[in-house]
């Protein structure tokens, strides 16, 4: 029947303008991230935001991470095992988009640890993301918990409470939320790698787009 | 088919179908592809228009022109929440009547905006041309 051809093909157009859109628009993203990164006051590079790896490696991770989200806790392993593996060659930093009620205290929490040094930030990192269930629930977070996990960190809780409101947290931190617009930052964890947004968003994309970013950095 | 009488209601809600078809692939796009997370009204102009495309596709194999009668409450009701929804924008309802308060949309008001053309407004415009088609397919019948 003519009809039935009429309609199918109709459907194949339409699903096939939506994912040609689909690759122009990521396309157009990446383009505008690019062209943000090249500017002089990049959002892309603070070196006040938390560094893990060497600061001689080629290749950059940016991860724009809310304390209270669970697919950035899930993501977490897999980017500690990225940096592991490629040790001297990939520099990880930290951003705070605190998009959850609740997670904007707990990064502060988390910058006033990284006052004391970064093994008790890691540490702290590790034990917030753990306790997530815990503090982070949607309808009724109560972010003051985070204190009773972060005993066994070494952290100084006194001084933490007290430089938690911190004017260079807090610049910090403001100065991640501008940048979180800037870049257009809608979901978490949003990642780039070398000034491009991560293309396929699962824990294997990122790892093969990081192995290929390597690749061309430390090709000889 | 070849009969004029069967074809025009045929034709009539091919184009209903394309304009739901379009709908809502055009609304995935905003929100899956653009990532604009979309506020309570947009879901209940969803909830109507989503099932169209279905009914629509029932409808036309083979030709049932009764679904008319299924497909017209469904498109005046999302006609209502669109309205609704423009007069919100446009500033005609107060801002504190505005239900959209669930966590991120509400920052995002201002995004939907593409010149002079927003979301609810292209809504408004899907859910009209349906109402005018299908009344068209029921005109067409009672001659």
């Amino acid at each position: 029947m003519k009809k039935v051809f009429i309609v199918i093909g109709a459907t194949l157009i339409m699903v096939g303008l939506f994912v040609f859109g689909m690759n122009w628009y990521k396309e157009q993203a990446a383009n505008a991230v690019r062209q943000i990164a090249a500017s002089n006051d990049s959002p892309l590079h603070r070196p006040d935001a938390p560094m893990i790896g060497t600061l001689m490696a080629k290749v950059e991770i940016v991860e724009f991470f809310d304390p209270a989200c669970e697919a950035c806790r899930e993501f977490h392993p897999h980017i500690q095992s990225i940096l592991e593996r490629y040790k001297s060659q990939v520099l990880l930093s930290l951003r705070y988009a605190t998009f959850h009620q609740g997670s904007d205290y707990v990064a502060q929490v988390l910058e006033a640890a990284r006052l004391q040094g970064m093994g008790i930030y890691l540490k702290s990192l590790e034990a917030v993301l753990a306790a997530q269930p815990l503090w982070a629930d949607h309808r009724r977070p109560q972010p003051e918990l985070v204190w009773t996990v972060l005993d066994n960190t070494g952290l100084d809780v006194e001084r933490a409470r007290r430089e938690m409101n911190d004017p260079r947290v807090l610049s910090r931190l403001k100065q991640d939320a501008a940048d979180m617009v800037k870049l257009n930052v809608r979901q978490t964890p949003a990642l780039f790698i070398n000034d491009q947004p991560l293309q396929d968003f699962s824990p294997e994309g990122l790892a093969a787009q990081v192995a290929s970013e390597v690749r061309a950095a430390y090709k000889q | 088919m070849t009969d004029a009488t069967t074809s025009r209601p045929w034709n009539l809600l091919f184009a209903c179908w394309l304009i739901a078809m379009a709908a809502t692939l055009g609304s995935l796009f905003f929100s899956e592809v653009m990532q604009r997370t979309p506020c309570v009204l947009c879901w209940y102009q969803r909830i109507a228009m989503y099932p169209l495309a279905a009914i629509f596709t029932v409808g036309l194999f083979p030709l049932d022109v009764r679904c008319v009668r299924y497909a017209l409450p469904i498109a005046v009701a999302g006609w209502l929440l669109a309205l609704y929804h423009c007069l919100l924008y446009l500033g005609f309802i107060p801002e504190n009547l505005q239900p959209c308060t669930q966590g991120l949309s509400c920052a995002d008001v201002k995004i939907e905006v593409y010149g002079f053309v927003t979301i609810p407004l292209l809504s408004l415009a899907g859910f009209t041309s349906l109402i005018a088609l299908l009344l068209a397919v029921q005109k067409g019948l009672k001659k």
